[in-house]
This record gives C-alpha cells, structure tokens and sequence, in this order.
C-alpha cells in the first residue's frame, strides 16, 4: 500500500473529527458561549492572565505538547505492524485526546483558570490532588531520563547530530540577548537564526563528531547521558529569558517547518509501506500488543501531560471561549499529525521488508534509529536534499525536541523539591543548588538503573507512558465529574476514562510480572508505586461519581 | 494593506509567539526584582540604614505609583510610613 493513501485517511481522520465530533461535544457538552467572560478578561494582570490571539494561543499549545514522545511512541508500536498503531492514533486523537485537551481547557476556563490540580482538589478532594503530585513527580523523573537516553542514543548512533544539536544553544542565547537586551524585532533574528540552525546541519552532516569508545568506564551513550544531565542543571539555573524562552521558540519554530518539510516529502517520494499491516512474526522480547500498545502510544493518542499545559498557562489566555475548539481539539490534532509523520516514517522509509526487519529486532531499543533512518530516505525525494542530510535534520528534529523537553523538566522537579523544601521546613532544599543536584541525581539513578548503562534504557518507555496515560485518566475523571455536576451526559468522558484505567491497570500487571522475571527489583518497585497510585486513583474516583451522582439527583429532585 | 505592513504583522505575531509561553514566569520574576529595588529606595524611611539614600532619594516620586501594590504583596494593609501617606 502507498503510505499516500495513510496520509489522507490520517489527516482525513482528523479533519472529520474537527469538524464533526468536536463541534458535537463543544456545543451539546462544553456548551461554549461567546457571551462568557473568560479568566483573561477577569483577572486580566499582564502577568499570568492576558488575552491572546487564538492562532498564537494555539501555536503555544501546540508546540509546548508536541515533543519528542509522539514520535518515538509510534516509532517502537509499528512493531505489530502499521494497523494498529495508525488505528490508535486516529481513534485516540479523535475520541481521546481531542477531549481531554480540550476538556481540561474548558474547566479550567469555567473555574478561574486553575490548574488540573487545584480543580481536582475542589471537584474531587484533597487525596486525589496529592495522588496527582505524586503522578506528576514520577513523570517528570520519567520524562527527564528516557529523553536523556534518546538523545544519548541519536547522539551515538548519528554523529552527524551533535553539532547542530550543540549550535542552537548559541542561536537561543543570542536571540534572548537581542531581544531584552538590546530591544531588537524579532523578525529578522528568528530568520537568521532558523537559517544558521539549518547551515549547522549541513555542517554537522560533513563533520560527524563521536565520542571514544569508552570513558571512565563508560560507554558513549553513558557519558553523553552524564553530559546531558551536566547540561540540563546548568541550563534550568539560568534565567528563563536568556536560554529557555528562545529555545523554545526555535523549537517551535521548527516544527512547524519539519512538519511541512515531512508532509511535502511524502506527497513527492509516495513511498509504499513495507512493513506488515499486523506483524505475523513478532520478535521473541515483544510484550503482548493488548494492553502494551495503549500505553506506548501515549502522547499522539492520549497524554495527561497535555491537560497540564492546557490547564496551566493556556487556559488562563483564553480570548473568548469559542476559542477553547479552536486551541483545545486542533492542538491535539496538530501532535496527531506529528505521530501519523513518525508512523510513515517508521513504515514507508525502507526499501524492502527485509530492511524494515533489520532494525524492528527487539522491543523499544531501535524505534527512534527507525525514524531517523526511514525518514531520512523519504526527504530525500525533495531536490537538494541528500538521504544523509535528511537523516541529521530528523536527528535534530528529535534531539531538540527531546532537549527542550528535558530542560523544563529538570527545572520543574526543582520547583518540586523546592517546594518541599518549603512544606516541610528543610531550609537547605529551598535554594537552588541542592534541589538542582537532587532534582537531577535522581534522573541520572533512573537513567542508569534501568540498566545498561544508559545505552539500554528505552526499558522503562512504555513505563513512562503508563504513568502518562494514568494522568490522563485522572484528568478525564475530574473532568466528568464537573460535567455531572452540570448535569449533563458524561458518557463521552467516562468511556475513555474507563478505557485507559483499565489498560493502564492491564499494562502495570503484565510490566510487573516481566521487571520480575527480568529481576529489574528497581523498577518493579517503581512498577509497584504507580501500581497502588492506579487502584487508589480508581477507588477515589468511585467514590467521587457516586456522590456527585447523588447530588445532581437531589437537586433535580 | 502593503508587503511592509504585512511583515510588521507577521513580526508582532512572532513576538506574542516568543512571550506567550514564558509571560508569567518572567513577569513574576521580574517583580521579585522590582520588589526589592522598592525596598531598597524605601529603606532609609522605614530606619534601615542605606549609603545610596543620597541617590535612592531621588526616584521616590518615580517609583510612588507602584507603591500600594507594593505595601499590598508585602502584607502591609497600609503605608508602613508615617508620612508617607497611602491607602
């Protein structure tokens, strides 16, 4: 089959699903009003609550979801053969995602614009919140140390990516240094600076830099994960204006133009998909597809970590609240179009079946080599682009994304502790150093005690995805409640709530029992933590519904 | 509209693209910064000794405006300053 026809079903798929089903819930469950006065308008204070343009509001949401995960998710499920993954993309950015984004948007804009975490405070109860923090610190512990793998990985495996990959961190400065302190446009810097970022990879595509073989007892992809987190403390101490905000910019930026560039490869090259629809002959380390292919697909089907951003600062910039369609469902079909990108890559790229074999040997480890390397031969169909050149530019792709990722990260883990710090009165965690060194020892004792040395590590991926996916589930919960609360039909919230408790449940059984076999005692602990939080998340929430079921009766009553 | 106002648009675009994500984040830290600057300026009234009073003098009249936001985040109902009459 032509992976054209796998385009246009996708974004067709998510075109109906825009102007069908999202127009449904917005006007039947949301009941959007125009007439309503947002938060940004409330409590407008320049700082935090301002109303926003919804074409910027929805490029901030977008790009502050779309990541490194949509890719490399689909990346390691294509190894059951294209079907199912394509299926849960479609289904779940529809069905799933579309509302929950735009879900958690809507109530927080209907609740003064307060977190996921404060609305599950007052629409579920105290508990529940603080299960959410524990949620919220296991993901970002998660996040930081399969993303320092990937990166540790691309590094090793492309070498033509470490140049580009390091230069960008000298556009971002210069770009913040411009513009706060020397109070230039930013037109012509964002020009030259996507410009140079790209001249840097055709750089770096000529000058492959490595690292020998072994350092201090370790191997490259170790030492580049302990460069990585080296990177990461430093980065999250600098001011927010000078490194984080360009770098996010830039990377916004770019996704945009790598999407496009992807996009309009595919419509020249037209690649035909070899690999199977469903794998007949799956390799022998291959978890059962049923529940493990509902929590490695996580971001591009379903993630809890977008209610955080849509609850966070989106909500609070909401113009008018017809925009939360708008922002809430496109954002979400924008990360499916990335995870539908990553899924012809992994698919299309590959000359015969035999190749695409090559690199789908074992579970998790090879997904992120087979997009860039699939990739990179379907750009290549684009004139002046080289196959090899287009290997780096994904490279990057993924790199950047998963750096900027792991930059907020580690920075949002030292609030954490920070604020321990505070609860608990540890004066010495309060200030910056030794919660940045906490913060990250403990992403580095994960990357490294997952096991092999950094270079394996992609273990704890589906891990990671359940606890994402567990966040979701939670976001959906609240959400329905508020929705009963209303008293309107819950069926569309509670259904893929529903859905994910249980292949959540599912998935951190069949994981336990495999880190047990394996005698991965670290995580099997880890495994067991997010176990107990996922039956206790399914308890409170029981009990939750009940009352606010009998509430609405009684006041219908 | 021409081609220049066009790119001035598509120039303010980028730029609310460029501060959307981080507004909050660096307005409150900047206020932080503004917040001390403000007790530095007012030290010498409220009796703590100051060697830039000579030069802090100076911007009081400048920085009046913002003083009852000020006194208000630093838990202070009112001026914490006899003659310095606020609220």
């Amino acid at each position: 089959m032509n992976a054209l026809y796998l385009m246009v079903a996708g974004l067709g798929a998510f075109t109906v699903g825009y102007l069908v089903y999202s127009r449904f819930i917005s006007e039947r469950i949301f009941q959007l009003n125009p007439e309503f006065r947002t938060p940004a308008h409330v409590q407008e204070d320049g700082v935090d609550f301002v109303p926003t343009n919804r074409w910027v509001l929805w490029g901030h949401h977008f790009t502050s979801v779309a990541g490194a995960a949509p890719i490399v998710g689909p990346a390691i499920a294509v190894i059951w053969g294209w079907l199912p993954a394509f299926l849960w993309i479609t289904l779940g950015t529809v069905f799933f995602a579309g509302i929950h984004d735009a879900g958690a948007l809507w109530a927080s804009v209907r609740n003064e614009g307060k977190s996921i975490g404060a609305l599950t405070e007052s629409v579920v109860g105290k508990r529940a919140r603080s299960l959410f923090m524990i949620i919220i610190f296991l993901l970002l512990l998660m996040v930081n140390a399969v993303f320092a793998i990937i990166i540790a990985r691309l590094f090793v495996q492309h070498p033509t990516s470490v140049i580009p990959a390091w230069f960008v961190i000298a556009v971002a400065i210069t770009i913040g240094y411009l513009l706060y302190r020397r109070g230039v446009a930013l037109l012509w810097p964002s020009i030259i600076g996507v410009t140079l970022l790209y001249a840097s990879m055709l750089v770096g595509n000529q000058i492959p830099l490595s690292l020998p073989e072994s350092m201090f007892g370790l191997g490259p992809a170790g030492i580049w994960v302990v460069i990585l987190f080296t990177y990461a403390a430093i980065a999250s101490l600098l001011p927010v204006w000078l490194l984080l905000q360009p770098r996010d910019y830039i990377n916004g930026l770019q996704l945009f133009i790598g999407l496009g560039i992807f996009f309009l490869a595919v419509l020249l090259a037209r690649p035909e998909v070899v690999a199977p629809m469903i794998n007949p002959s799956v390799p022998d380390d291959v978890p059962p597809i049923f529940p493990l292919l509902f929590v490695t697909i996580a971001c591009g089907a379903c993630s809890g970590f977008h209610g955080l951003v849509s609850s966070g600062t989106t909500s609070k910039q909401v113009n008018n609240e017809q925009d939360v369609r708008f922002v809430g469902f496109l954002g979400t079909v924008g990360e499916g179009s990335l995870a539908l990108a990553a899924i012809i890559a992994c698919t299309a790229g590959f000359a015969t079946l035999g190749d695409w074999q090559g690199y789908y040997t074992s579970f998790a480890t090879n997904g992120i080599d087979a997009f860039v390397q699939g990739g990179g031969g379907i750009l290549a169909s684009i004139p002046g682009i080289s196959e090899s050149f287009g290997r780096t530019l994904l490279a990057v792709m993924a790199i950047l994304f998963a750096a900027t990722t792991m930059d907020t990260g580690v920075r949002l883990l030292r609030y954490i502790v920070q604020e321990w710090g505070t609860i608990y009165d540890i004066p010495v965690l309060t200030g910056k150093g030794l919660s940045t060194v906490l913060a990250v020892g403990c992403c580095l004792a994960l990357a490294f005690g997952s096991g092999g040395g950094g270079e394996g590590g992609l273990i704890i991926w589906p891990l990671f995805g359940t606890t994402n996916q567990l966040l979701a589930a939670l976001t959906l919960l609240v959400l329905s409640v508020f929705i009963l609360k209303q008293g309107r039909p819950t069926v569309y919230t509670l259904a893929p709530f529903s859905f994910l408790l249980f292949m959540t449940v599912w998935a951190l059984l069949t994981q336990l029992r495999g880190f047990y076999d394996n005698e991965q005692y670290f995580l099997l602990g880890l495994d067991a933590v997010i176990l107990v939080t996922a039956i206790w998340v399914g308890l409170e929430s029981l009990s939750a519904l009940r009352k606010a079921a009998s509430e609405s009766r009684e006041s219908s009553a | 509209m021409d081609w220049r106002d066009r790119l001035g648009r598509v120039g303010e675009l980028l730029h609310e693209f460029y501060v959307v994500r981080h507004r909050g984040a660096l307005a409150r830290e900047r206020r932080q910064e503004d917040d001390l600057f403000m007790l530095l300026v007012f030290s010498e009234m409220m009796g703590i000794e100051n060697p830039s009073n000579y030069y802090t003098l100076e911007l009081l009249p400048l920085l009046y405006e913002g003083f009852h936001e000020w006194h208000l985040r630093m838990g202070m109902d009112h001026s914490p300053l006899e003659h310095f009459r606020c609220c």
